[in-house]
């Protein structure tokens, strides 16, 4: 058996394969479903009606899919241009603290809230990009690998954030529980349902995903950014400086993710702790090659997977398979995923 | 000053560090062993926690703890597989794969567990490996403790330093395999297949990736707890790289930095005053420093990452 590259991909088959990817996923983690002992039909539809089957499941549904949106894209990003941004969760974590350290200055809590939701946004990106910017100067300067220097950060960061919350950010109401200081009202984002966790963060996450789409087709930087992707040597040959690019990239990468934290704070929780994110960074990875970094493909993937994660908890409830089916799930739909690409650009011959 | 001088003449703490190398000895020969015949295998966190917990669960079941060894050992080489299958034959991209591997292990052996013991709130315990007595050499004074006081684990995993060490150097196997990782063309034109070398030793690299899981539930400590391999496999891909890809320089790099670990452990409990998450750091900013510090003269092997596709350049 061997693999011939394609010459073109066939329209329909670029539609069919992240299907057959999703639903190959879906029932390998059916067999495990059924192997607990429970009926995979079930479940399947429990996870359906708990991610949508009341408002209470659509709107947890869409406030989960927010983060995710931006982790996703964060990714995405990044992964274009081959920069391999593993350190998400770091940068979420890190995001959200610079939130929280923000609204502790007087001048800022006391603006107005526009100028305290945007001053707090601002922070959260610079905080995320600023985390990204160390490993990929790192790459530039030296040739030390991103993805192990990333990965590690995310250790030191979420370390950091404790010392912060048990140390200078520290909630004196909060018995015992550390957690930060909650923010100032002024810095809180609109709701937009009534009776919701829904929150003003989704139509910005949606909006970045449009805007990174335009930067992406339609700038010098966004060609520069996926020729440096696609083969840097001859991307440097045609003049693309590459050091510049990748720190761009990186900039606007550590900035979705250190968005994701701040918008996920000013949303939902208002505070921070270190299980703020339940791997939200992490995902972003899994989301980024669901979509094969697509921006727009981002907010469906992140769609998916806030539906598994939301869903799973419900059936979990009703049947008692562990929700950590809904984890399984998504890892293996990237996987499928990877392998559904694949016979998309090549073709199998025995 | 004396604070410091007395962590460093105990007993205790020189008898600590193979025990928290251990798990980064066997690691950092199953990340070389696969880096060496081309592949990157960033599935190790992933495949450590499986093997952490299916290793547990098999003595908790009831069985031996050798047979919880192997049964992780067997693990990890399955999900070596995977990853081999994926990136070998298919040469998918070996970065998304490893990772995909390592949320598909972590988040698997979470569910199996939750399964196995879906209400404890406490992680049920296991009687884990013991310190082997071995006679007269265990008596000495200090040497005896620190080198002689050891699990059996242990032993396997300097005795495996050797094994790979002599395997790739002194054996045609261990050229095939070095130059596989070098130029897998060359291999090709010599008659071995470096599709199935590659499969291979990643099969045997992820197995020594689950043995270093289980020596955590089954030796270091006695349960199983989500989340508990806590980055050791990404400093295992780093320790690679401190080592130079050779077997000695990662025994090495595991007791040095075992040694760290144990330091600021011990520091930890008689320096006042500092918060102790920046200890808990000192690991993972070691293994950036060693990166940074080795990154140029790291010589990488050449096909590190390079997919082999026959007839194709």
């Amino acid at each position: 058996m061997r693999f011939e590259r394609r010459e073109q991909t066939p329209a329909a088959l670029t539609v069919l394969a992240p299907l057959a990817a999703i639903l190959t996923a879906l029932l390998m983690a059916g067999i495990l479903i059924a192997i607990a002992g429970a009926n995979p039909v079930q479940a399947y539809w429990l996870i359906l009606d708990g991610a949508f089957g009341s408002r209470l499941g659509i709107t947890e549904t869409l406030t989960r899919a927010t983060p995710l949106i931006l982790t996703g894209l964060a990714a995405a990003v990044a992964f274009r241009a081959k920069l391999w941004n593993i350190g998400g969760e770091g940068q979420f974590y890190l995001g959200a603290l610079a939130v929280s350290a923000f609204g502790l200055i007087p001048a800022i809590a006391g603006a107005p809230a526009i100028v305290t939701i945007i001053a707090c946004l601002i922070a959260g990106a610079v905080a995320g990009a600023l985390l990204l910017l160390v490993p990929v100067a790192l790459k530039l300067r030296f040739g030390v690998d991103e993805v192990v220097t990333t990965l590690l950060l995310n250790f030191i960061v979420i370390l950091f954030v404790s010392m912060m919350i048990e140390g200078p950010l520290r909630d004196p109401l909060a018995f015992g529980w550390p957690q930060s200081v909650p923010i100032p009202d002024s810095a809180s984002l609109p709701r937009l349902l009534e009776r919701s966790r829904l929150h003003a963060g989704l139509l910005i996450a949606v909006a970045l995903a449009v805007a990174i789409w335009w930067i992406q087709t339609r700038t010098v930087f966004g060609l520069r950014a996926r020729a440096t992707g696609l083969n840097a040597r001859a991307a440097a040959f045609a003049g693309v400086p590459l050091g510049r690019t990748l720190m761009l990239v990186a900039a606007m990468s550590g900035g979705l993710a250190g968005l994701a934290g701040a918008i996920e704070v000013m949303g939902v929780k208002g505070y921070v702790t270190t299980d703020l994110s339940p791997n939200y960074g992490y995902s972003g990875i899994v989301i980024a090659m669901l979509a094969n970094r697509h921006p727009i493909g981002v907010i469906a993937a992140a769609l998916f997977t806030a539906v598994m994660f939301v869903g799973a908890d419900s059936m979990s409830r009703a049947l008692g398979i562990p929700s950590y089916i809904a984890d399984v799930t998504v890892a293996l739909s990237l996987l499928t995923m990877l392998v559904a690409i694949f016979l998309t650009q090549y073709r199998v011959r025995p | 000053m004396s604070v410091v001088l007395d962590i460093l003449s105990s007993v205790g703490m020189w008898e600590a560090i193979l025990r928290i190398a251990t798990p980064f000895i066997l690691g950092t020969l199953g990340v070389l062993l696969c880096e060496r015949v081309g592949v990157l295998n960033l599935g190790i966190e992933g495949i450590m926690t499986f093997g952490a917990m299916i290793g547990w669960l098999t003595v908790y079941m009831g069985a031996g703890l050798w047979a919880g060894l192997l049964v992780a050992a067997l693990c990890g080489a399955m999900f070596g597989l995977l990853h081999a299958l994926l990136t070998v034959p298919l040469g998918l991209n070996q970065h998304v794969t490893g990772l995909g591997i390592t949320l598909f292990a972590s988040s698997f052996s979470y569910y199996i567990f939750r399964l196995a013991v879906p209400t404890a709130t406490s992680p049920p315990t296991v009687e884990p490996f013991r310190a082997l007595e071995v006679p007269v050499l265990s008596d000495i004074p200090f040497l005896g403790p620190v080198l002689f006081n050891q699990t059996a684990p242990t032993c396997l995993a300097l005795g495996l330093v050797l094994v790979i060490a002599w395997v790739l150097y002194r054996t045609p196997l261990g050229l095939a395999i070095r130059m596989t990782g070098e130029n897998p063309h060359a291999v090709d034109a010599q008659g071995i297949d470096p599709i199935w070398l590659r499969i291979g030793t990643i099969m045997a690299g992820s197995a020594l990736m689950g043995l270093a899981g289980a020596f955590l539930t089954l030796a270091a400590f006695n349960s199983f707890f989500p989340t508990m391999v806590q980055g050791r496999g990404w400093i295992c891909i780093a320790l690679v790289v401190f080592a130079l890809w050779r077997p000695g320089r990662a025994l090495l790099g595991a007791v040095l930095f075992a040694f760290f670990d144990a330091f600021q452990l011990r520091l930890q409990t008689v320096v006042d005053g500092v918060p102790y998450q920046l200890f808990l750091m000192l690991p993972y900013v070691l293994s950036i420093l060693a990166l940074v510090v080795m990154a140029r003269r790291a010589r990488v092997p050449q096909a590190l990452m390079v997919p082999y596709r026959r007839g194709e350049r």
